[in-house]
């Protein structure tokens, strides 16, 4: 399963893909979250933290498949 | 074509009326965001704009179906740019045209911002010394 990383999460976890190993996959994006931030405590500082799922916003009961392609979503910025 | 959505390198502001241009309409409303020299009293050198640019698509397009159900609308466009942009380069251009202007005036600002909210986009403001992810920190 590999996971994108934007703005201040690709600073963060210095990549902007990384792949979590079959033994280590999170079923939801809920344990998605709760894996990242216990490797990387910084993400707790954020406003906030999204997760996209197939390019949608997904809420934390979203269960992940291997082939979806997951994305972290730090505060937008745009405009 | 109804609605024009795109993530660019440059922006051409020239474009956007004849875009927006339409025999029905006699309104036309556009807001440019563009990079301002100094945040909080600090000179700013440049702004640098990426996006995850499938789902920002995605996003715009829904912002701009949104408006389009609300108000009677021609046209819209919703334009954002990325990579580097210096002091004065517009960034994002977003626009409507209807029959009258109360309509699109509305739309013009739900356009910029909705996608202030919710697309996918990130700036990083580079100062002298420092660069700073906007928003990323209470």
């Amino acid at each position: 399963m590999n996971v994108l990383f934007f703005g201040i999460t690709k600073d963060i976890v210095g990549s902007s893909e990384i792949s979590f190993s079959d033994d280590f996959k999170p079923i939801n994006v809920a344990e998605l979250k709760k894996q990242l931030i216990s490797s990387y405590p910084e993400f707790l500082k954020l406003n906030s933290l999204a997760v996209a799922v197939n390019s949608e916003y997904a809420d934390d009961s979203v269960p992940l498949n291997g082939n979806d392609e997951i994305a972290i979503i730090p505060p937008v910025s745009g405009g | 074509m109804k609605k024009i959505i795109e993530i660019v390198d440059v922006i051409d502001t020239a474009r956007v009326y004849t875009e927006l241009s339409d025999a029905k309409s006699g309104g036309i409303c556009v807001f440019v965001g563009a990079v301002r020299e100094f945040t909080n009293h600090e000179e700013v050198i440049a702004l640098e704009f990426e996006t995850y640019k499938s789902m920002a698509l995605k996003e715009m397009e829904k912002i701009a179906d949104a408006a389009l159900e609300k108000w009677s609308l021609n046209k819209v466009v919703m334009r954002h740019a990325v990579g580097e942009k210096g002091v004065e380069e517009p960034v994002v251009v977003v626009g409507a045209s209807s029959a009258h202007r109360d309509a699109c005036f509305e739309a013009c600002r739900f356009l910029i911002d909705t996608l202030k909210e919710t697309v996918p986009i990130w700036k990083k403001e580079k100062f002298k010394n420092k660069t700073v992810w906007v928003s990323a920190h209470p």
